[in-house]
């Protein structure tokens, strides 16, 4: 009996949906991934399961009632968020903010910055297929500043500190010493991260010459944070376009050098170091003073638009509001990192193996609810 | 009294004293097939009176030191110190509901959780606890060992097949590709000490090792490592657990399971790391024996102990590395472990001969052997290493500072061209 043998094997890619619910996609973010075996021939990113419709509800509340909305876009960096917009709104109205309630917004915002960071490497390395270690030793940190922010305004994630024309509470007097305390322990908590994970020869196997975007098309794709600095491009807005009381204070701004996974990885670790290093000059040198400026209860802006943007954990984050006279914005739009960083997500992933494709995921650091809003 | 204290010491430090007694026992009245079934009934319910208990604190154990390397407590809340942890667990996934995808292969589903646990107890079956407590002592017990252990992956291939999953198939597919690629590996490895110690059984390796009263990691460091690695990755462990690689594709071959299905999964994958561990303390580390002291403890004991050794390293390696990408594990496999390997079983072939057929002094010979061997496995090692680039062993250089330079593409090349020492 003769055996039926087909002229030639027939083989098609393979459709995988990573997400929405998955390990590695930080939320609920779809990547349709095309594979040949192993390899990623075409990513489609598909997004919008977490969209709430911010902007639109922003349209229907006061603009004081919109600093919430703001924690919830991106919910590991809400200081940040709340930062962003009350700039923005304080453009718009012209309210001058006192001393004090700047060097707060500084301080605030370079807490979250290193807990944002944290959780950022330690998805990072777990992306890389870790397990749980990385992250469990980098939320020790988080978790400190998570209970300093808990001692300021009583929250921990969705914070809602930062108020139109300054801060709304001072910090208790015991927020000092368990700040200091947790500053002079971090350069060595750095050192331990660094001696677990830099020189780790399976995290640069990893990582390394993985995803790699350069200064060029960094720029084109308009990215941001970490990534933008990551592939070589020396830009950081507190540097570049400064803010509250940034250009009174002494830091530097790291740079990587091939623009891989590693480099964002390093780059991330280095920006704490600075954000130490910032927060030591934030306690030495904090005024006393007011920190709220008087502002109106119901604020009505004069009719115009202001954009105000800052450097947050994951990139420009900036603010659009445009007001008619009305006590509520008549257009309130966020620019989101995280959403224009993984616009470079293709770019670096296709023609290399599933496996890397997820660490370069990692190595974005997106946070859904930035990019659904 | 004390004569019967030292009695009761007696059976405990060999057990296969009352299994003998049983089975004379038996034999004195009955026929011999009987006495012969009694036998191997006592060896298999002993096994898996063992084994049940054994994966319990298992289960805790691991989770308890993941949770110490992770800073953090591990479970505390069912029982003292979270000891009753697992059977809450196990309860749990019992009353689960076991679901069963639609589009599946229904009988084929069905088929792999119970598969998979048929090699894991199989393969206790020819574990020496003690000079005579062994259920069957196999002339071919190493062969045996592979053999059975090898039958995992057609149910792991199975179970990813029969889900109608993309991540399952995924999943087997590396499992596959993995696991025959480190069996090769293994296989060489054991080659090795069978070459070195002429013999198959596994009983006899560590007779071997108590008669040249040396234990084989000394004599063969990298046989030893390749068959550690060869381990971790026929386990699917960490740093090569791609078959479930989580962060990649959810849980491999066992993303559809749920249930207690899932939870013979798990509890196989625990047992066989177990069982991986304690041959590798059999081939490696002496075994039972331990330079006399087995005459006074339990000898089962001081292979559990030895076990639980080589199982802390499994577990530290988990809480400690990262996964590799499987074309990594595919090079280090067949660029290293298996020319390795190869090499190592020509110098066993090559110092087996000295041994028998020249009659060197045994005593002066094992030890220059292990140190040339210990040679030989850094020379490959670093080899190895030089040759992928591995072996410069310095972090990358870390991120510039901008210092001051701010700007664009111009500023990034600016940068790029400065001299690396002056940021």
């Amino acid at each position: 009996m003769a055996i039926e043998t087909p002229k030639r094997v027939h083989s098609e890619p393979v459709v995988v949906n990573i997400g929405p619910q998955h390990p590695s996609t930080h939320g609920v973010f779809r990547l349709k991934a095309t594979l040949d075996g192993e390899i990623v021939q075409d990513v489609d990113m598909l997004i919008g399961y977490l969209h709430r419709s911010m902007e639109k509800l922003a349209e229907e509340r006061t603009f004081t009632q919109n600093i919430p909305f703001t924690d919830r876009i991106d919910y590991l960096a809400a200081m940040s968020n709340n930062l962003s917009y009350c700039l923005a709104v304080e453009k718009l109205a012209g309210i001058e903010v006192p001393l004090r309630g700047q060097w707060l917004r500084v301080l605030f915002a370079e807490l979250q910055r290193i807990a944002s960071h944290a959780m950022a490497n330690g998805t990072f390395v777990n992306d890389c297929g870790a397990w749980q270690t990385p992250l469990m030793y980098m939320f020790r940190e988080r978790e400190k500043i998570l209970d300093l922010f808990e001692m300021t305004c009583g929250a921990r994630l969705t914070t809602n500190y930062m108020r139109i024309g300054g801060v709304a509470f001072d910090p208790p007097l015991e927020l000092w010493p368990a700040l200091c305390s947790l500053l002079d322990e971090m350069p060595d908590r750095l050192e331990e991260y660094a001696a677990l994970t830099v020189d780790n020869e399976i995290v640069l196997a990893r990582s390394k010459g993985v995803g790699v975007v350069s200064a060029e098309a960094a720029l084109n794709a308009s990215l941001s944070g970490p990534l933008l600095r990551g592939s070589g491009v020396p830009w950081d807005l507190r540097k570049a376009d400064p803010y509250c009381v940034y250009d009174q204070l002494d830091f530097d701004i790291p740079v990587g050098r091939d623009g891989d996974c590693y480099d964002r990885f390093r780059v991330r670790l280095e920006e704490v170091r600075q954000s130490v290093r910032i927060l030591n000059q934030v306690v030495e040198r904090i005024p006393g003073g007011p920190w709220q400026a008087e502002v109106p209860l119901h604020l009505r802006p004069a009719a115009g638009e202001a954009y105000a943007r800052i450097e947050s954990p994951r990139g420009e984050l900036g603010f659009y509001v445009v007001s008619d006279g009305g006590p509520t914005p008549w257009r309130f739009h966020c620019r989101a990192p995280s959403l224009i960083n993984l616009s470079a997500l293709k770019e670096m992933t296709v023609g290399r193996s599933l496996a890397d494709a997820i660490v370069t995921l990692g190595s974005i650091d997106i946070v859904v609810g930035e990019i659904d809003r | 009294m004390s004569a019967w204290l030292l009695a009761a010491w007696y059976d405990l430090r060999d057990l296969s004293g009352i299994s003998r007694e049983i089975t004379e026992w038996v034999a004195s009245w009955g026929p011999e097939w009987l006495a012969s079934a009694v036998s191997g009934a006592i060896g298999a319910i002993g096994i898996l009176a063992v084994i049940g208990p054994t994966l319990m604190i298992l289960i805790w154990t691991e989770r308890k030191v993941i949770a110490r390397l992770q800073v953090r407590y591990g479970p505390n809340r069912v029982g003292p110190r979270g000891l009753l942890q697992p059977v809450a667990d196990a309860v749990k996934l019992i009353l689960k509901e076991e679901l069963v995808p639609r589009a599946a292969d229904k009988w084929l589903f069905f088929l792999p959780p119970v598969l998979v646990f048929i090699p894991a107890l199989l393969v206790w079956g020819v574990l020496p606890f003690g000079p005579h407590m062994q259920v069957a002592d196999l002339n071919v017990g190493v062969l045996f060992l592979l053999a059975v252990s090898g039958t995992n992956v057609l149910a792991v291939f199975i179970a990813g097949w029969a889900s109608n999953n993309k991540y399952a198939l995924f999943g087997a597919m590396r499992v596959i590709a993995m696991t025959i690629s480190y069996e090769i590996a293994m296989v060489l490895a054991l080659l090795t000490v069978v070459f070195l110690t002429g013999t198959m059984s596994i009983n006899g390796i560590v007779l071997w090792q108590q008669q040249e009263d040396l234990i084989l990691i000394v004599l063969l460091p990298m046989t030893a490592l390749t068959f550690l690695l060869g381990a971790t990755a026929e386990l699917n462990r960490t740093p090569m657990d791609i078959a479930e690689a989580e962060s990649e594709i959810v849980a491999g071959y066992h993303t559809e399971y749920s249930g207690m299905r899932f939870g013979l999964f798990y509890a196989v994958e625990l047992a066989n790391t177990l069982v991986m561990s304690a041959f590798m303390a059999t081939f490696f580390l002496g075994g039972w024996w331990l330079w006399g002291l087995d005459a006074w403890v339990p000898s089962w004991i001081i292979l559990l102990v030895k076990t639980s050794l080589v199982y802390f390293v499994f577990i530290w390696l988990r809480g400690t590395l990262p996964r590799l990408r499987i074309d990594q594990l595919m090079t280090f496999c067949w660029k290293l472990l298996v020319p390795a390997g190869l090499l190592f079983v020509a110098i066993a072939a090559v110092e087996r001969t000295l041994l028998l057929e020249y009659a060197w002094d045994r005593t002066i010979a094992l030890p220059v052997m292990a140190v040339i061997n210990a040679a030989v496995t850094v020379a490959v090692i670093g080899a190895y290493a030089r040759v992928t680039g591995a072996g410069a062993h310095r972090a990358p250089a870390g991120p510039r500072m901008a210092r001051g330079r701010l700007g664009g593409l111009r500023a990034a090349r600016q940068l790029a061209q400065a001299p690396s020492g002056s940021d």
